[in-house]
């Protein structure tokens, strides 16, 4: 399946891009899995890794890691939040 | 009765009029007996540094919902005639207003409270990050442990997919609440 991904501050800076249309292999269904399949990534990638501070949001709400994943999802991965 | 237009948020790079924002949340509206606002500010110094200037992140569209959904629940907790809620965005400098929000209610307690509430929320909730420039360089501006206390005080878990000691993310009760809110839409 197909989502987009969206990183924002830090992590946006430590990946090296904002915003990627991604194609997902079969078994990456949550938002803990997409995580740790963009970590394997490696080098810069690690800063998704886990025991690292990250928060996810799908279509624009924050869920946990075991928040399900679905076609055309917006995806977004960002550190803890720092407002107001 | 409130309707919804009573209840309203705007992220923008604008400033804003304090005293103007506040005049509507009660013009025109006599049943209204107590307005509480908070106004938040930039410092210039933070974690013991010199701060010259910062610039604030946002992820659009999850940001205005998030904070729309912040005042449906306060809606749910007090009884309020309405709500304003205003973030801007984009670079600032010390002394700037950074955010605002003000609660139109009949009496104190429920003004008070719902406007703490609401601030308290959107600190671990709505999705803003801020980049401080120093004497000493630039840097992310890190969340900070008591603010996610103080959301929690409110009766539930402050922020979703939190990483635990462990290093395994943990399910908080956050992601049911935001389906509540939905469900109760």
């Amino acid at each position: 399946m197909n989502v987009k991904v969206l990183y924002f501050a830090s992590l946006r800076e430590a990946v090296g891009k904002s915003a990627e249309d991604l194609g997902l292999p079969e078994g990456v269904a949550t938002v803990g899995a997409l995580r740790a399949h963009l970590a394997a990534r490696g080098d810069a990638w690690q800063a998704l890794a886990e025991g690292r501070n990250v928060r996810a949001a799908v279509n624009q709400r924050m869920v946990a890691a075991d928040g399900p994943v679905s076609p055309g999802d917006e995806v977004a991965f960002f550190p803890p939040v720092t407002g107001g | 009765m409130a309707t919804e237009s009573d209840f309203s948020v705007s992220v923008q790079q604008a400033d804003f009029d304090v005293g103007a924002e506040i005049g509507v949340l009660s013009e025109g509206r006599p049943e209204v007996g107590a307005v509480a606002s908070f106004v938040g500010l930039m410092r210039d110094i933070n974690d013991g540094s010199s701060v010259s200037a910062m610039t604030l992140e946002h992820y659009p569209g999850m940001t205005e919902r998030a904070l729309e959904e912040i005042l449906v629940q306060a809606q749910h907790r007090w009884s309020l005639f309405g709500a304003r809620v205003i973030h801007r965005f984009g670079r600032l400098e010390p002394a700037d207003r950074i955010v605002f929000v003000g609660v139109a209610s009949g009496h104190r307690g429920d003004a008070f409270a719902a406007c703490e509430f609401i601030m308290d929320y959107l600190k671990t909730r709505a999705p803003f990050w801020k980049h401080e420039e120093t004497t000493t360089g630039a840097r992310w501006v890190d969340a900070r442990e008591r603010d996610d206390s103080a959301a929690a005080r409110w009766g539930e878990a402050s922020t979703a997919g939190r990483v635990d000691d462990d290093g395994n993310d943990e399910l908080t009760s956050d992601a049911l609440t935001w389906d509540e809110i939905e469900r109760r839409r």
